[in-house]
This record gives C-alpha cells, sequence and structure tokens, in this order.
C-alpha cells in the first residue's frame, strides 16, 4: 500500500470499511462512501423538514373558511411534551455512548445503549400517539382544519423518520448479536448514530418553534 | 483520547479517536438538560419581549452542541461540514421565502390574516 493510500486511512473516524480489504480508498477525499452519503442525505432531509415547519408556521392561525374547531395550538400540554423532548434528547446520549462503545470494541456495552436507545425513542413516539390521541378526542384531526393537518403533517414525518431509526437500531443491534458487525464495522453505528442525533436536532427546532414560542 | 491502532493496513497508522470521553458526552448531555429546562421555563415564566430571542438562541445553541459533539461535526472533517451546512442554509433560505409570504403576500382585499382566505 503507498503512502497516499496510508495517509487517506488514517482519515477515517472509526477505522476502514470494507473497502480496505481490496486496497482501494473510499472516495480520492479519503472518507467514507457511507458516511459522505449520509450526511448528503441529511442535508437534504433539512430541507424536507424546513418546508413542513414553513408550511405549519404560515397556517397554523388558519382554520379556513368552511371548516371550525381549534388549532393545534390551542391543545398543546407543553409539560407532557418538555418530558417526550426531555427523553428523545437523552437518547442522543445513549446513542453516542453506543457509538464510543463499540469504536472501543466493548460489543456488549454497545448492544445494550443501542437497546436503550430504541426503548427512548419508543417512548418518545407513544409519547406523541397519546398526544395524537387527546388531540383527536378533543375534536382535532387531521382534516379538522388547515392548522390541524400542517400539525399532523409536520409531527408525523418526525414521528416516522424516529419510527425508522427505531427500525435500524434494533436492526443493527440483531447484526451485532449474529456477530455481523463487529469492532472493525463500528462507522456502521456511528452512521446509524448520525440519523439518530439528526432526528433528535431537528425535535429541537420543532419543540422551540412550533410549541415553546407563542 | 483514545489512540486506535490500524491493523488492516500494512504498517502501523495510528489516529486519534475522534470524540470526547463518555464522561464528557455526559457532561453535554447535562448542559443539553439544563438548556431544555430553560426553555421550558419560559412557558411558565413571563420573559416579556425577551421570550422569543431568548427561545431562538437556547434552540440554536441546542443545535449547534448536537451536530457538534454529538454528531462529531467538530472532530470530522470539514467535507461533512460543508454537506449539511449547505442542507441548512438552502432550508434557511425555503423558511426565509416562506416569511416573505406573511409580509409581502397578503390579500390587499382585506383579507383577515387569522383565517384561511
Amino acid at each position: 500500500m503507498d503512502n497516499a493510500t496510508e495517509v487517506n486511512t488514517s482519515q477515517l473516524a472509526y477505522g476502514p470499511t470494507e473497502w480496505d480489504d481490496y486496497d482501494v480508498p473510499p472516495l480520492t477525499t479519503g472518507l467514507s462512501n457511507e458516511k459522505m452519503t449520509m450526511w448528503a442525505f441529511l442535508g437534504s432531509d433539512c430541507l424536507l423538514f424546513a418546508a413542513l415547519i414553513s408550511t405549519y408556521l404560515l397556517l397554523r392561525n388558519r382554520v379556513g373558511p368552511d371548516t371550525d374547531g381549534s388549532t393545534a395550538a390551542e391543545l398543546f400540554d407543553i409539560p407532557f411534551t418538555s418530558v417526550s423532548s426531555f427523553v428523545l434528547l437523552m437518547s442522543s446520549l445513549t446513542m453516542v455512548l453506543a457509538v464510543t462503545s463499540i469504536g472501543r470494541g466493548e460489543i456488549e456495552r454497545c448492544k445494550m445503549w443501542l437497546l436503550t436507545t430504541a426503548t427512548l425513542g419508543a417512548v418518545f413516539i407513544a409519547g406523541q400517539v397519546y398526544e395524537f390521541t387527546g388531540f383527536y378526542r378533543e375534536g382535532l384531526g387531521f382534516t379538522t382544519n388547515i392548522s390541524s393537518s400542517a400539525f399532523f403533517t409536520l409531527t408525523g414525518f418526525h414521528g416516522v423518520h424516529v419510527s425508522l431509526g427505531i427500525i435500524m437500531l434494533v436492526t443493527l443491534w440483531s447484526l451485532i448479536s449474529r456477530g455481523n458487525i463487529g469492532a472493525e464495522r463500528a462507522e456502521t453505528v456511528e452512521i446509524i448514530g448520525l440519523y439518530w442525533h439528526f432526528v433528535d436536532i431537528v425535535w429541537i427546532v420543532i419543540f422551540a418553534v412550533v410549541y415553546l414560542i407563542p | 483520547m483514545n489512540v486506535i491502532t490500524d491493523s488492516h493496513v500494512e504498517g502501523t497508522v495510528e489516529h486519534e479517536d475522534h470524540g470526547l470521553s463518555d464522561l464528557g458526552y455526559i457532561k453535554i448531555a447535562l448542559l443539553l438538560a439544563v438548556l431544555t429546562a430553560i426553555e421550558v421555563l419560559t412557558y411558565f415564566v413571563d420573559f416579556g419581549v425577551l421570550e422569543v430571542p431568548s427561545l431562538l438562541i437556547l434552540m440554536v445553541v441546542k443545535f449547534q452542541i448536537v451536530i457538534s459533539y454529538f454528531m462529531h461535526l467538530k472532530f470530522d472533517s470539514k467535507i461533512f461540514s460543508y454537506l449539511f451546512i449547505t442542507g441548512l442554509v438552502l432550508a434557511v433560505v425555503v423558511f426565509a421565502a416562506m416569511a416573505t409570504s406573511l409580509v409581502f403576500w397578503t390579500d390587499p382585499a382585506g383579507c383577515d390574516a387569522g383565517r384561511f382566505c
């Protein structure tokens, strides 16, 4: 292996990927293809949520010419949502602990943190279902008015992202348990972690802009 | 900081493990929890004209902390930062375009801004 390849490999965050088995540097930049792709995806996903948040802000006080009912903002339970936000925030901590664990080769500890992260994510989703159910009982459904449609679309899309993240975490846990992913593939855990942290930062924005700012 | 020895390449290449120690991450999480508590406090305590600016600042600070430390952007290649920031800037442009509609695109015929027209 020539010196150029050594330099490229040394820039990887958590060791080599499977590409190194073929003595092929991942990219001419020396960076991992998979990680680069995930960052590009996250950058593009920012646009999706910017569009959804913008739409909600534009429509949040509007109920439509022929419809009635409350807006979602009138039914918010801030203390409850605050607890949900805290749970999701702490899941970012457990996720990063899973990444550092597998980076040190501590497979069992990594599995424990992955399951903890998935559980915290599930608690967040359960809270969202509870919140949506409460809104529905108060007469606020997806089609009640244009404000509620914008609210449910925004928070629903975020909920879908979290749910997909939980599926990825459980799949990752399963792959690690079966020995398909070990410490040498720690970057896989890091990439899933990037996705998980992204849903957390999106919620940071939603919580402030949608729930807290009057 | 931990040092990882890369045994997959000929010769030994050492590189630093990016990021903080576990204790460092726990401290970051505690800081985020405190910032969230301050955010929630604005709901119960009247901050007056400072409420919205303080919420926006807290949001940006929390966002910055998570992407810098938990997502390792502070320690990783700048190319990853450029990729993400490009998306973020475009997202802000989308948001700004929407904001103009609140100011410049209101119905001149006197449509009630609080209702769908």
